[in-house]
């Protein structure tokens, strides 16, 4: 049964120049309408009998744009329809200088326990760059207000590879958020995406970007720095301490099944992948009708899930766990994928250690040549 | 119809075609003729309805020809035939220009009022007066703010000799002057001589393939007449045929009971390869033929040659047939199969030029769906062996080693350039660049001069039109004859991909340029062969000698960082991607290597060296 859950917030103060998630201008937006809705597109897709949920993620968005008044509105309806497991890991996606000392409260009232600052750089030349509205400074401030306030599970994201970009200021970025010595950090290279302020000044020849050795060089440097510091890194992005892994993230990579919450969210149920209507009056207007607001469904069929087990797991360090893959599919993974796993292991991008197969330390910056090798081989009868 | 209907009727032919440089307003014309004519309703109309392909709309070019049969009532109160004939508006189709020119009696000469006459329309109207034709100028696109119709009637005038002075002051677009045309048409163009009782000649001028009705001839009758059931014969081939039907098009193909002196129309025999309807043979009848043929016949031999190779070698059948079907549309295409080490099994394609080249990679890749490797074209060289032996290569890579190679003969050709006087030192620089032998200057009047030179045509294969066009900022117009073989130094430039010889990448370049060209194509190749998971050098070499060096560093990252909230299937949409886009490469040796590698070759611009 699916215990983790994705709940989208598509309300932004400002638009940042490289995301291409559903989101829109805050101004003038039905917000508080938008939350009703959402509550009740919750409850239409669960149930009296839904298992306690283990994870829980807010993300957007900026869901920290919302007042203390509408995310209280929001977390008490969560708390209302969904239950919590006892160790619930609990996210709430936070924009640096968002966050009020009211706001920390209504979030912890509610049971949220952990938070993800979306950070990216401590260069305030860069934020400003790439659209961000917080400075370095917010990170500080909003940082010490949540720990005061009793968060502990803090994580910040950390954009690296970005326009004008070099090694030494990424270097000096990473010090600074390694040394607030926080349990969790995520370091994503920047994808320009369509659709974005990026791509089109791409586009244009305008978008400066360091070349690819360098953004190579970056992603080293993060793996070693945050070694040194004695965080795991146990996804291609993601570091943690020991137990802080996040259960959000493993849920993905496990290739296991989660609801999808709001405007554009996405989630897998019941073996269907489905997305929901982006547009938030679209969206909204079907929930009113009383109608599940989704846009597509797609049931995932067996070869397809073996895929994605592969090309999803490998992102994790442990890899993926034959003796698991075998039993879950009833499949003989090695045999299934053997051409793959040859050719990456001699490439020297694969390896297989303690009945598990995982992605080496070149493997990790080449993680999409090994995941292509796993998809569309399977024949599809 | 007896014989005085037979004579009234062709008193009252006309057959013309028009003649003008792309943009020039061809087609609109010819689209305005047919509605004064009444050829078709407006709702049947579509744009510029003479083009008929897709590519042909695109690329605003007219490559098959067609004839349409109008009816005009005149001023003079009696009713006209007007057979209108496209003509292809391209040097590589020249000889087909020339061929639907001898179907005609007259033709339009559409001059821009603004631009004047360019050397392309004059290399026609020299087509035209060839074949005698009576030329009727028009200057068109009148109510442009740049119009110039006096400039450009002095110029007509001065440049081809013709008489202006009754040249029609058109806008086709406008719908101005229309009329004025048609009636010159009447006046002017003289009807078709010919005897109706002669023995059968009528002109092939184009020919297409239906699959319902195999070939379908275009033809026009110079003597004589035909019917359904008529025995004809193919006087280049000697094949004979039952004729089965024939008709005009109005523009609808419309069955006929005859076909008579003057008439310009179809004809079909259950005839299964346009190789047996040559564009340019006559026709005659096989129970009472003709003593000679019409003049002008010949065999259109191709110019230029690649390598076309399927990137999925498991489709090389399915190639062959494109190209079978092509070539039953396409008399002019020549392939036959050849084997690449790099790319496997595909064909070797004769062309008549460049854009006939590009037409059908195209036309494979759209109507077949077909991904292709094209190789950088090649004309043919004359190869003299120290044996004393000689042979033809239209493959660079079957050039012998220079050790055994006496000396090489390519192919010239006369190049007309026109253009604006303050671009003729541009033209010249170029010209000299590429080789060119200076020939003459002729001013055309006191803005414009028609430049000419003898040029390799490999060099004007390579980039000479692209390079003409950005230096003289589109003002130059340009033209090219073949005129026979001329010794040459030239050697043959090997590629290296990670030490691999690449076969489909050779190519042959005079001596002095070997240095120069090498470098551009190894930096060229450089940027266009992705990054592979391994340091990849390149070489040029000439025979052992290494002339340039580039390379391609490792792939050092390539991994997507995160995982879109949780939208798996945009994540696996992306790796498709990546995938798809790999399988578009063909793999030569241990490097993936893209389509557009294989044509580095020819886009080696100034601006790079």
């Amino acid at each position: 049964m699916t215990t983790a859950a994705y709940i989208h917030i598509p309300f932004c103060h400002h638009i940042c120049h490289y995301c291409d998630f559903n989101k829109v201008f805050m101004k003038n937006q039905p917000v508080d309408l938008y939350i009703e809705r959402l509550l009740e597109e919750i409850r239409m897709r669960t149930n009296t009998n839904q298992q306690p949920l283990t994870s829980i993620f807010v993300g957007g968005g900026t869901p920290t744009a919302l007042d203390h008044v509408q995310l209280e509105q929001l977390c008490k309806g969560i708390a209302e329809i969904l239950p919590f497991s006892s160790t619930i890991e609990y996210t709430f996606e936070a924009n640096p200088g968002d966050l009020s000392p009211e706001k920390i409260q209504v979030l912890r009232k509610y049971g949220v326990n952990r938070l993800s600052f979306g950070v990216q750089s401590f260069n305030d030349e860069l934020l400003q760059k790439i659209g961000r509205n917080h400075r370095g400074s917010d990170v500080y401030r909003s940082i010490t207000d949540a720990q005061q306030a009793g968060f502990s599970n803090i994580s910040i994201d950390l954009i690296y590879a970005l326009p004008t970009q070099t090694l030494t200021d990424f270097e000096e970025t990473l010090d600074k958020a390694l040394d607030l010595d926080l349990p969790h950090y995520s370091g994503y290279s920047l994808i320009v995406e369509p659709k974005t302020v990026f791509y089109n000044l791409l586009r244009k020849g305008k978008l400066p970007l360091p070349g690819e050795e360098t953004e190579a060089g970056m992603y080293e440097l993060l793996m070693k720095k945050m070694k040194e510091r004695g965080l795991n890194q146990y996804e291609i992005s993601n570091f943690s301490k020991k137990g802080f892994e996040s259960r959000h993230n493993i849920v993905y990579w496990n290739n296991d099944e989660y609801f999808g919450f709001g405007a554009g969210a996405h989630g897998y149920v019941n073996g269907i992948r489905y997305s929901n209507i982006g547009p938030v009056s679209k969206y909204m207007e079907a929930v009113s009708d009383m109608h599940l607001p989704t846009m597509n469904e797609h049931s995932v069929p067996a070869f397809e899930k073996m895929e994605e087990e592969m090309f999803l797991g490998l992102r994790k360090t442990k890899g993926v766990s034959i003796s698991k893959f075998n039993k879950r599919y009833n499949e003989d993974l090695e045999d299934r994928f053997k051409e793959a796993i040859r050719d990456a292991q001699s490439k020297g991008l694969l390896k297989k250690e303690n009945n598990h197969l995982m992605l080496t330390h070149n493997g990790k910056f080449l993680g999409n040549e090994v995941f292509q090798s796993f998809i569309g081989i399977i024949e599809t009868n | 119809m007896n014989q005085e209907q037979r004579s009234n009727r062709q008193k009252n032919i006309r057959n013309f075609s028009i003649i003008a440089h792309i943009d020039h307003g061809k087609s609109t014309l010819a689209d305005r003729i047919l509605e004064k004519t009444k050829a078709l309703t407006s709702r049947e109309m579509k744009a510029q309805l003479l083009d008929s392909m897709d590519l042909e709309r695109e690329r605003g070019i007219t490559i098959k020809l067609n004839a349409v049969q109008l009816k005009y009532l005149a001023k003079d109160g009696e009713e006209y035939t007007f057979h209108l004939i496209d003509t292809p508006g391209h040097v590589d189709f020249t000889y087909e220009v020339s061929r639907s020119l001898a179907a005609c009696e007259g033709a339009i000469l559409v001059v821009d009022a603004a631009q004047g006459i360019e050397a392309q329309t004059l290399a026609n109207v020299y087509l035209a007066l060839d074949n005698d034709l009576e030329i009727l100028p028009v200057i068109n696109k009148i109510d442009l703010p740049a119009a110039d119709p006096e400039r450009v009637r002095k110029e007509v005038e001065d440049v081809i000799g013709l008489d202006a002075s009754e040249a029609v002051l058109a806008s086709a677009k406008a719908g101005i002057g229309i009329e004025e045309i048609l009636e010159q048409i009447v006046e002017k163009v003289p009807a078709p001589i010919g005897d109706p009782e002669a023995p059968l000649k009528a002109l092939i001028f184009d020919s297409l393939y239906d699959p319902y009705r195999g070939v379908v001839a275009y033809i026009r009758i110079v003597e004589g007449m035909v019917k359904p059931g008529d025995k004809i014969r193919m006087m280049a081939t000697g094949k004979e045929f039952e004729v089965n039907d024939i008709g005009v098009f109005t523009p609808k193909a419309t069955s006929q009971e005859e076909l008579s002196v003057g008439d310009v129309g179809y004809l079909t025999a259950a005839i299964k390869n346009v190789g047996d309807t040559r564009v340019g043979d006559t026709i005659t009848s096989a129970v009472k033929p003709t003593a000679e043929a019409l003049p002008g016949y010949r065999k259109m031999n191709p110019m230029v040659y690649c390598g076309l190779y399927p990137i999925d070698t498991a489709r090389y059948v399915d190639l062959r047939e494109a190209l079978e079907k092509l070539e039953l549309n396409d008399s002019a295409l020549q392939f036959e199969p050849e084997t690449s080490q790099a790319l496997g099994f595909g064909f070797r394609c004769g062309f008549l030029g460049l854009l006939h080249m590009e037409i059908i990679q195209e036309r494979i890749e759209r109507e077949f769906k077909i991904d292709l490797i094209t190789t950088a074209p090649s004309v043919i060289y004359d190869v003299h062996l120290e044996d004393g032996t000689q042979m033809t290569v239209d493959n660079p890579s079957m050039m012998p080693e220079a050790q055994a190679v006496n000396h090489v003969e390519e192919p010239y050709v006369k190049a007309t350039i026109m253009v604006p006087n303050d671009y003729v030192g541009a033209v010249m620089e170029l010209s000299q660049a590429k080789r060119g032998n200076f020939i003459d200057m002729q001013y055309m009047d006191d803005s414009r001069v028609n430049v000419i030179y003898e040029m390799p045509l490999a060099e004007i294969v390579y980039d000479f039109f692209d390079q003409l066009k950005s230096g003289t900022k589109g003002y130059a117009s340009f033209d090219y004859e073949l005129i026979g073989y001329k010794e040459s130094q030239l050697v043959k430039m090997d590629i290296l991909l990670n030490a691999e010889k690449v076969d489909a990448l050779s190519f042959i370049v005079h001596k002095d340029f070997a240095y120069e060209r090498g470098k551009i194509i190894v930096e060229k190749l450089k940027d266009l062969i992705p990054r592979q998971q391994f340091e990849v050098p390149i070489q040029a070499a000439v025979g052992q000698k290494i002339v340039a060096r580039s390379t391609i560093k490792a792939m050092r990252k390539n991994v997507l960082a995160k995982c879109y909230g949780g939208d798996i299937s945009r994540k696996r949409k992306l790796l498709e991607k990546q995938k798809a886009g790999k399988k578009r490469m063909k793999m030569v040796g241990s490097v993936e290597v893209p389509q557009e590698a294989f044509m580095a070759v020819l886009q080696m611009d100034d601006s790079e060296k």
